[in-house]
């Protein structure tokens, strides 16, 4: 089986949805770049995006369809909504999810909402791809995940894929969903790779993974946070700990039942989430479980996220910023007096 | 005539930004430097122009290509590098890196990482400005590809409808990321997108130090007088790449040669004649440019790093409460 990077199954997942249905499109800036200066040198695609993920797809579809635009997020974020609704599968590249800010609007109250507030008769089967993450010393303003300013915002749906198979399972289904979805793409994530199959079927939005089995705790760990709960699994297991960890993959829908029947199993939970913590979604995930299977808990549900500080650049605070497989397996046998 | 003091420090200035720029890319390249590099190969003319008619403390805002307007507004070098280098004695204790130098103290409002975040953060201190009966002058530094952005738009008519005396300085390098500027203007100078909030607008060549300075002067006058906004664009080219490690293919060998033969430093040096500086006061403003950039870089290297806690210090809102 073909081994793909997170970036090459993206790049996969792309190239198949635009030859398996003539109105998905995409736009965003220099995701071919180059622009004005096509030819020089061959330069058709000078980019495919900041981190080169759309690269090949202008040589191969053209500029109608991948279009490059200038820094007006707001503008083609709208355009993007008023092309889903008339007929288009647009995809969108923000960025940085940092950049939600300037263009938010058009997400919050038009593509959410068109589907409820006129009456159910369209809907906007749009993506928004955009990048995540800490861990590339890139400072407070191209750092964050903002995963729950999303989550929040009934009608949107959010993804946020952790190895190469999911993230292309997850984007062909994105891209065929007939709702808005918010597809988050982790920087640090992009270059891992993993076992691919060439003919992987759509992964529906709203089902997890159990990433590992075991019996003793349940980490809930989104996105990057699995490369840190399998570490300290690893680890546990010379404690005798036996972790089993959950992958949601997707936010909105998710997979509650998945969370809950392995809570009930092990009765402790530990979350691990790269964000915020306030209104995080590990506090969104911590209060479902503490509603939900309260009878089952052992202990109380722990969190473990980043401090409640923007992203700092220098490596050693951002170093201490992000969560680390220590701090799960230190919570883990706190828990379970190891 | 300029006088020689200005002279010295437009001088030491342009060759302290070509030489620190040289320097940080050569790091980056050689050993590595944290984070993203966006730099300033090109800008030297319009950092210093600029500046050299702004006083100490009056208002700007830059954006994440910034070390040139950094040093053009006298900020300390050592805490340049320190902060580029994520050290503790950096310029903002190693939380804002690269991208975001900046000193409150010399009338920074920030360097600002999302394009056309700073034009209205300027009109607000302008605002101020204007209300307080105030006499420092507020301008906003940006980029070509920020005059597509809403937020350059909407700061731009507010500006003029409201009266305020502000610049809004934009550095038309060709570039916007790898998209030429030629490509994406709607209109055939850029400075024509001004006439859409009926605001005075002046072009210049963005290469000439000297030129950016007389035309800087005559708008910050101009703009106090009528009490209005206004709009400079300057012209000049993106030597550098959109950051380091651009491979800049989409940047033609000619394009390149032919924007070489106006390059700012070069301009200066064949311009110093005319300012009676003769061959020995250049080589003294590079020598003692040189030195200044080189103990910066010994300075950032001997500097210790933040601890991983101080991230926690100056958010206003503890969270979660400490408990006992
Ligand atoms: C709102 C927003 N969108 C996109 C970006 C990514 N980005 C960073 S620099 C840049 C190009 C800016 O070009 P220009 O304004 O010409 O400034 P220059 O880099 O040439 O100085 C883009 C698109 C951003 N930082 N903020
Ligand atoms: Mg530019």
């Amino acid at each position: 089986m073909p081994i793909k990077t997170v970036k090459e199954a993206i790049n996969d997942a792309l190239v198949q949805s635009f030859e398996n249905d003539k109105n998905v499109i995409l736009m965003g800036e220099d995701i071919a770049g180059g622009k004005g200066r096509e030819q020089y040198r061959g330069t058709q695609d000078a980019w495919g995006g900041p981190f080169g993920v759309t690269q090949g797809l202008f040589t191969k579809f053209g500029g109608e369809r991948v279009r490059d635009t200038t820094i007006a997020e707001a503008g083609f974020f709208g355009a993007a909504v008023g092309a889903a609704m008339t007929g288009l599968r647009p995809i969108v590249e923000l960025m940085y999810v940092d950049f939600a800010g300037v263009c938010f609007d058009q997400m919050m109250n038009q593509a959410a909402k068109v589907r409820y507030m006129f009456g159910g008769k369209q809907k906007v089967p749009m993506v928004v791809r955009t990048v995540v993450g800490a861990g590339f010393r890139a400072g407070s303003e191209h750092s964050q995940t903002l995963y729950s300013l999303y989550t929040h915002i009934p009608g949107l749906k959010v993804v946020a894929p952790y190895d190469a198979y999911d993230a292309k399972g997850l984007l062909l289904s994105s891209i065929q969903d007939d709702d808005p979805v918010i597809f988050m793409e982790h920087k640090r994530l992009y270059m891992t790779s993993c076992e691919v199959p060439d003919d992987l079927k759509p992964i529906p939005l709203g089902k997890g993974k159990i990433r590992k089995n075991g019996s003793d705790v349940t980490i809930v760990a989104i996105q990057r946070m699995n490369l840190f709960a399998e570490e300290a699994a690893k680890e546990l297991e010379n404690n005798n700990i036996s972790c089993e960890i959950i992958d949601p993959r997707s936010y909105s829908p998710l997979d509650e039942d998945l969370i809950y029947t392995s809570v009930k199993k092990t009765g402790r939970v530990i979350i691990v989430d790269e964000s915020n913590p306030k209104c995080s979604l590990a506090s969104e995930i911590s209060s479902l479980i503490s509603e939900n299977c309260f009878s089952d808990l052992k202990s109380g549900v722990i969190k473990i996220t980043a401090p409640h500080t923007p992203v700092p650049f220098s490596p050693p605070m951002e170093d201490f910023y992000i969560p680390s497989s220590k701090k799960i397996g230190n919570a883990a046998k706190e828990l379970l007096n190891a | 005539m300029l006088d020689k003091n200005k002279l010295d420090w437009i001088y030491n200035k342009l060759f302290t930004i070509r030489f620190f720029e040289e320097r940080i890319k050569k790091i980056a390249k050689e050993k590595s430097v944290p984070g993203y590099l966006h730099t300033c190969i090109g800008s030297e003319a319009i950092c210093v122009g600029v500046m050299a008619a702004l006083n100490k403390d009056d208002w700007i805002s830059s954006t994440y290509r910034n070390h040139g307007h950094a040093i053009a507004k006298d900020c300390n070098l050592n805490q340049i590098t320190s902060e580029i280098y994520g050290r503790s004695t950096g310029i903002c204790k190693g939380r804002g890196g690269s991208m975001h130098i900046s000193d409150f103290d010399r009338g920074m409002l920030g360097s600002f990482g999302i394009v056309a975040a700073g034009p209205p953060v300027v009109l607000g201190a302008a605002l101020q400005e204007k209300i307080n009966n105030g006499s420092k002058n507020s301008v906003s530094f940006f980029g070509d590809g920020a005059i597509h952005n809403g937020a350059f738009h909407e700061a731009a008519g507010l500006a003029k409808l409201w009266n305020i005396p502000m610049l809004f300085v934009c550095e038309n390098n060709g570039y916007a990321e790898a998209t030429a500027t030629d490509w994406h203007l709607n209109t055939k100078e850029l400075s024509d997108i001004s006439k859409a909030y009926d605001m005075i607008a002046y072009s210049g060549n963005g290469n000439d130090v000297f030129e950016v300075f007389n035309l800087t002067n005559k708008a910050l006058k101009e703009s106090r007088n009528k009490q209005t906004p206004i709009f400079l664009e300057f012209k000049n080219y993106r030597f550098s790449g959109q950051y380091e490690g651009d491979t800049q293919l989409y940047q033609p060998e000619e394009e390149i040669e032919n924007a070489k033969k106006n390059d700012p430093i070069k301009l200066a040096i064949d311009n110093a004649k005319n300012h009676n500086l003769t061959k020995d006061d250049i080589e003294k403003y590079k020598k003692n440019a040189l030195d200044t950039v080189n103990s910066a870089f010994d300075f950032a290297d001997t500097q210790p790093w933040p601890k991983g806690e101080d991230a926690l210090e100056e958010v206003y809102v503890n969270y979660p409460r400490e408990v006992n």
